[in-house]
This record gives C-alpha cells, sequence and structure tokens, in this order.
C-alpha cells in the first residue's frame, strides 16, 4: 500500500488543471438535451480533442493518451472540481468505444473510434424497447439477412439525446426463430439512414432528453456494421453493459465535487441548519458516501492494475453512485426549502437552479443502465451465489 | 499510488484465516463465548505461537514490528471468529501505544516483551470508554490521567464488574489513584490521541469481520430454509436484504485500509479517517445483524443460534472506543471546517 502520487502523475494532474482552468467556459454552456446545447457542448468535446483530454485512457493513435486508470482518476478529479461541461458523448466514448476496442473489425476501429474520441460522431443508444425493460433479453425488434445487408424491423425507446444525435448502436433479433438472449445481433445504424423515425420523449425536465426510434425497413450492410458474431449480440452487449455499470460511467469525483457543494450550501444556510438539526448529519453522510465511493475506486483500480476483473462488483457500484446521488440532491432539497422547486429561469433561483434540474436527474439514477432491484439481484446470485427464483 | 496489500501481507492473513477457521468451528467459539471469561487459554496460547500477540511489538522486544496496515487485514478475522476484546486491545492498541513511548523505558521494554510472549495482557483505561473491558484478564491496565500515561498492576486497582449483552466482555467501572512510580509517561497527550484512533481502528476491523460473518451465515442459511417449497434465499426481497449487506461491507473495505495507512503514517487526517472507519463498518455490521436476524426469522431471535453471538458482539462493538456521536462530531468537525480540504482534488493529497 502506497499512497502517494509519483512525479508523472503530479505532472499530469497540473497540466489538466492549467488548460482547465484556462478553457473552461465562464458561463455554463446551455443543456445538452437542447438542440443549441447539444452543440455547444460538441464543440467543447472538439477542444478537449483537440487538447488530446477527450479520452485521455485510450491510446495515442485514437486521439487519447494512453493513461492509465489512476491517470483517469486524476482527470476526473481535476475535470469535475474545474466545475467543466457535462460529458455529452458518453454512450459512444464509454459504451460503443470500448465495445469496438474488444469485438470490432479492424476496419470498425479505423471508421468509428477516432470519429467518437472526437465526437464528429454522436452515438444514441438502442437497447430498451417497449416491453424490454429490465428484461432486455424479451427485445422483439428484428433484423433479417437480406444478401449482404440487415433489414432491420421494430422499435426502440428510452435512447437518449437520440433526435440530436448521428448514430445508434443496438441489439436486434436477427434469428427470428430464437428466444430469449440467443440469436441477437449487435449492430450499428447511421439515424438519417431511410425508414428511421425518431420521436422525442421529453423528460422529467420538460427538455427532450429521449426519445423512441422506429426502424421501418431500415437497410444496414452486414459487413461494416455488424459488431461481433451474429447471433452473440448478447455478449458483445453485456460486456458494454458491464462498462456502463462499472467505474468509468460515474467517475468518484462527480459526486465528491457534489458533496463540496453540498457542504457549501449547508454552511451557507445556519438558519435552516438550526430549524432541522438532521441536516449535518444528512451532509456528512454525504461526504462519507463520496469519499467512500472515491477510495473504492482507487482500490478497485488497484486490484485491476494487478490483473482482477470487475464482476458482479460493477453492478454494488451502480446501486451505490446512484443512491448517494439521490441523497446529496435530497439534502440539497431540505437546505433550499422553499426555493428548492424554482426553475434555473426563474428570477430568485438558488445557484441557477443546479440543485433541481440535479435532483431531477437523480430520480433516474436508480433506474437507467438497469434498475437497482435488477442490481441488487446480480450481486446476490452471482456474487453472494443465493439460489436463482 | 496503489491501494492494495502485497503478497506477503495476504499470505499472513490467509495463514492466520486458516488456524482460526480450523481451532474455532462454531461448537468451540459457542462454548468459550459461554464460559465464565468468554475466552480460552488454550486457544490463547496457540494465538501466541501464531505470533498474533507479538505482531507489532518491535523486533529488539521479541515482535515482528509490523504496521496499522498489516492489523487491518487481521482485525476482520478477528471479528469474524468472535475473538474476545482482549486479544486486540493487548496485542494491537496497548501495544501501539507502548511503543510509542521513549526507548530505553525499561517498563516499556518489560511489558513488550511480555506481551509478545504472551505472558502479559493489558487493559487500556480512556476517558473515551467509561468502562473498562476485561480488566479481569488483564495483567497490566494503561490508565489515562490528566494527560499522563500510567500502567498499574491490575491487583492495584479497584473494579466493579458489569456484564453485558456479550458474554465475552465484561466491563470494569474502575477507581485508581495515579502516583509518580506507576506512570510512563508525563505529556503523553499525543500517544493517547493516536491511541484512541487506534482503538477505533481495531474496533472497526473486528465490526467488518462481524458483518462478514453474520452476511456467510445469513446466504447459508437462505440457501437451505425452505418456504413455498424453495429457498427463502430465491426471493427478491431476501435477496435485496443480503446484497445491501455486502453493498456496505465492500464500501467499508476502503475506508478501513485508509484509516489504517493514516495511523500508520503518521497522517494529518488520522482523526477523520479513523472515526469514518469505524462509522461505516459499524454501520455494515449493524446493518448484517438486523438484515441477518430478518432472513433467519424465529430462529434468529433464538439462544440457540449462533448467529447471537456475532449480533451481541456487533451491537456492543458500535460504542466502543468512541460512540457514533463521538465520532460523528470529529467527522463533522473536520469537513465543516473553514480550511478542510475537501472535494474531487483531496481524495489521497494532503
Amino acid at each position: 500500500m502506497q499512497l502517494t502520487y509519483t512525479a508523472e502523475q503530479n505532472n499530469f494532474r497540473a497540466e489538466v488543471r492549467a488548460w482547465l482552468k484556462k478553457n473552461t467556459p465562464k458561463k455554463p454552456l446551455v443543456s445538452y438535451d437542447t438542440r443549441e446545447g447539444f452543440e455547444q457542448h460538441r464543440e467543447w468535446e472538439c477542444k478537449l480533442y483537440d487538447a488530446r483530454l477527450s479520452m485521455v485512457i485510450w491510446p495515442e493513435h485514437l486521439g487519447g493518451r494512453g493513461c492509465d486508470l489512476i491517470e483517469w482518476l486524476i482527470f476526473e478529479e481535476e475535470y469535475y472540481a474545474a466545475g467543466a461541461p457535462m460529458r455529452v458523448n458518453q454512450n459512444g466514448q464509454l459504451l460503443l468505444g470500448p465495445t469496438l476496442m474488444e469485438f470490432g473489425t479492424e476496419e470498425q476501429k479505423r471508421r468509428f473510434l477516432p470519429r467518437i474520441a472526437s465526437s464528429e460522431d454522436m452515438w444514441a443508444q438502442g437497447w430498451s424497447e417497449p416491453n424490454a425493460g429490465s428484461d432486455m433479453a424479451a427485445i422483439r425488434s428484428r433484423a433479417v439477412r437480406d444478401g449482404d445487408d440487415f433489414v432491420i424491423n421494430g422499435q426502440k425507446t428510452w435512447s437518449t439525446r437520440a433526435i440530436f444525435a448521428d448514430w445508434i448502436f443496438g441489439l436486434f433479433r436477427s434469428d427470428p426463430e430464437s428466444k430469449r438472449h440467443h440469436g441477437l445481433s449487435y449492430l450499428l445504424v447511421p439515424l438519417d439512414t431511410p425508414g428511421v423515425t425518431i420521436r422525442p420523449i421529453k423528460a422529467l425536465n420538460g427538455k427532450e432528453a429521449f426519445a423512441e426510434v422506429f426502424f421501418d425497413d431500415v437497410r444496414v450492410p452486414a459487413a461494416e456494421n455488424l459488431v461481433g458474431e451474429e447471433g452473440k449480440g448478447w455478449q458483445v452487449a453485456m460486456a458494454t453493459a458491464g462498462f456502463e455499470r462499472g467505474l468509468l460511467l460515474r467517475s468518484p469525483a462527480r459526486f465528491q465535487q457534489t458533496a463540496k457543494r453540498l457542504i457549501e450550501l449547508y454552511k451557507a444556510n445556519p438558519e435552516v441548519a438550526e430549524r432541522d438539526p438532521g441536516l449535518r448529519d444528512a451532509v456528512i453522510e454525504g461526504w462519507m458516501g463520496a469519499q467512500a465511493y472515491a477510495q473504492a475506486a482507487y482500490h478497485t483500480v488497484g486490484l485491476v492494475n494487478k490483473g482482477a476483473k470487475i464482476g458482479a462488483e460493477a453492478s454494488i457500484n451502480k446501486v451505490v453512485w446512484s443512491e448517494l446521488d439521490l441523497k446529496l440532491h435530497e439534502t440539497a432539497m431540505r437546505i433550499l426549502g422553499a426555493r428548492g422547486e424554482l426553475r434555473g429561469s426563474a428570477r430568485e433561483a438558488v445557484d441557477g437552479g443546479s440543485w433541481l434540474e440535479g435532483f431531477l436527474f437523480a430520480q433516474a439514477g436508480p433506474i437507467y443502465a438497469g434498475t437497482n432491484e435488477i442490481q441488487r439481484n446480480i450481486v446476490a446470485e452471482r456474487m453472494l451465489g443465493l439460489p436463482r427464483a | 499510488m496503489d491501494f492494495t496489500f502485497n503478497e506477503d501481507q495476504l499470505a499472513f492473513r490467509e495463514a492466520i484465516s486458516r488456524f482460526l477457521a480450523a481451532e474455532l468451528p462454531p461448537e468451540v467459539l459457542r462454548k468459550n463465548w459461554e464460559t465464565e471469561d468468554g475466552c480460552s487459554r488454550e486457544l490463547h496460547r496457540k494465538m501466541v505461537e501464531q505470533g498474533l500477540t507479538g505482531l507489532s511489538v518491535p523486533e529488539a522486544q521479541g515482535g515482528l514490528e509490523m504496521d496499522d496496515t498489516a492489523w487491518v487485514l487481521l482485525t476482520p478475522l478477528l471479528g469474524y471468529y468472535a475473538i474476545a476484546d482482549s486479544v486486540v486491545d493487548t496485542a494491537y492498541t496497548a501495544t501501539g501505544l507502548l511503543s510509542a513511548l521513549p526507548e530505553g523505558d525499561h517498563r516499556r521494554e518489560e511489558l513488550l516483551t511480555g506481551i509478545a510472549g504472551g505472558d502479559v495482557g493489558v487493559a487500556v483505561a480512556h476517558q473515551v470508554n467509561p468502562l473498562v473491558v476485561d480488566m479481569d484478564l488483564a495483567d497490566v491496565v494503561l490508565v489515562e490521567f490528566e494527560g499522563e500515561i500510567h500502567a498499574l498492576n491490575q491487583e492495584a486497582v479497584s473494579y466493579e464488574c458489569n456484564t453485558s449483552i456479550d458474554s465475552s466482555r465484561r466491563l470494569g467501572r474502575i477507581s485508581v489513584q495515579p502516583a509518580p512510580e506507576s506512570r510512563l509517561l508525563e505529556n503523553g497527550r499525543d500517544i493517547w490521541a493516536e491511541t484512541l484512533n487506534r482503538g477505533a481502528v481495531g474496533v472497526a476491523g473486528q465490526a467488518l469481520g462481524l458483518a462478514q460473518r453474520m452476511l456467510d451465515m445469513s446466504v447459508e442459511y437462505a440457501s437451505q430454509r425452505q418456504q413455498f417449497g424453495k429457498p427463502v434465499g430465491s426471493f427478491q426481497a431476501v435477496k435485496h436484504h443480503l446484497a445491501d449487506v455486502a453493498e456496505k461491507i465492500e464500501f467499508a473495505k476502503p475506508v478501513l485500509y485508509r484509516a489504517a495507512h493514516a495511523l500508520a503514517n503518521n497522517e494529518r487526517g488520522s482523526d477523520l479517517y479513523s472515526s469514518h472507519a469505524k462509522l461505516a463498518c459499524c454501520e455494515a455490521a449493524w446493518l448484517a445483524a438486523r438484515h441477518g436476524i430478518q432472513v433467519y426469522g424465529a430462529m434468529g431471535y433464538t439462544w440457540e443460534a449462533d448467529l447471537q453471538i456475532f449480533m451481541k458482539r456487533a451491537w456492543a462493538l458500535d460504542s466502543y472506543w468512541g460512540d457514533r456521536a463521538f465520532h460523528k462530531s470529529r467527522v463533522a468537525e473536520a469537513v465543516l471546517a473553514d480550511d478542510a480540504l475537501i472535494g474531487p482534488q483531496h481524495t489521497f493529497e494532503e
């Protein structure tokens, strides 16, 4: 156990800190759940890419820096401490990217990865269907082989920011005789292909944060757009789902920064603290939760560096960060009291309504990327060995 | 930056784990727990042979001179097998205190040699604990008196014994009159502050082990016990209770390790990290007890089921070496301070 950073790591931190200090927009960007904000965030991603900071853990030839996971944690710590914009292309960068690195052809890697790193291509995901939510193996959308192409028919839903995105990746039933998680294929589809219709869904915040995507005889070339083997899409997708639930999607720095802001909010409102003495406990519990998550991340990274694989632990992580985020924002709403309901556009809103926005988004945490009920089942069955239902 | 243990440390843990598993099957453990002094002399002798009592005693006094990061792998094992407090109090907490005294003091060296050889048991009387644990098993008691450190022979201290719901703990209300002859150090405030943290981290480690034991027992019980024609552990409500315990344990571990590292390296944040560890591990232990008894159903409420041994230790240890109010106040004081180093840039950097 050795808990100090090397000189190289400290230099990297200093470089990232200096760059962010100089380049982080002074005025917050418009929400990326709007067309205008989406493009602002894409521009920000391009700027990060030009500084080779968009995907620091990717190899240099893909526009990254070949950083190890400790350096990635350092990058994230600086990123969230600087209050830099939300990352708009996480679907591409954290879900599809690693999947292509593991399962993609050389041609697919060359074609897609650099454009993901630079956010020239923005990706939406196509897992859920109206009748395939937690039960993802109930997927019915079909991809039928016709010569060199797949012809896709069906419907996907809850595709985050799909109305603004360029591409979608998803799972489709390519063997009509198959059941459950067999006979599915992982396909990449340009969203401007004839036959694709995207209908936005307004999220809790009133913005078109996600969408339904309809496929009506949509034709994509198999050789270029199939990832992994035909009919083996489940295995490919599961690898991606693991990345999503695991460390990368929600780095601890994000919650450490929220916990820090919460402490500042608490200290700025002593009259509320006096009326509700339980708040002190909630605030320090929030700090302890975020700190524990950060230490767990360093511990996990240490084990991964020694060759361990992340298994069902990814499911515990997902439960922890999503419920921590809820607690932090609930506590903030308690402190804000009657000011909590004010939207960002309201004249008297506190912190530009950012606590309310975070509170609304936190409601989704225990639901997306596999509900927490499903995650707890995974922990109980795969980690503890309890019998399946 | 490497927040993991090395192979030697893990191998040592593995060896002690095998030793305790062989020596303490549930029926033996229960027999010891129900004896008058809550432990077995024979087991104690074997633990001495394994080198447990000399683990952090300086080499000059016949010990292995290992630090808190070695102990933090062992205290969960001692918790897992419900080993009585006198072992950790003597071999970890008191040894830490004595080792920190200036070298050359003959009483220091005599006591440390005795601890390593298994001949001396030490109780520690610190004001954070209103009652002193296992006075009756101790040969010597270390007493805090106005910041001074005193060592008194057990016979010189009168105490009244209180019984605990945890049958392995007997709690003494002591009355002592420290004298210049019993004084080991005049200004012992820093050492006492460090001893308090070490006591808390020692309890935290045991609580974590207790949590793991109760989780393992609950998983086993839920996998066997059938209702509605199926093991109760196949029901989602039961699964989720136990998944929540696993979560608490997994996320308390790194916090505990962090505290041990801070103690071993005399870090500025030691008070904060040890309080955080104590709270996180004891919370895991209490949840493991609550969900454990729920999963066991009526069996869990009996004297007959061994679960009670671990639950009762978990409940009792929650307030040992600082109750929740004490540790929460310390965390609050640290993180709400105007110069607190909080936020994502301060996970490790001081």
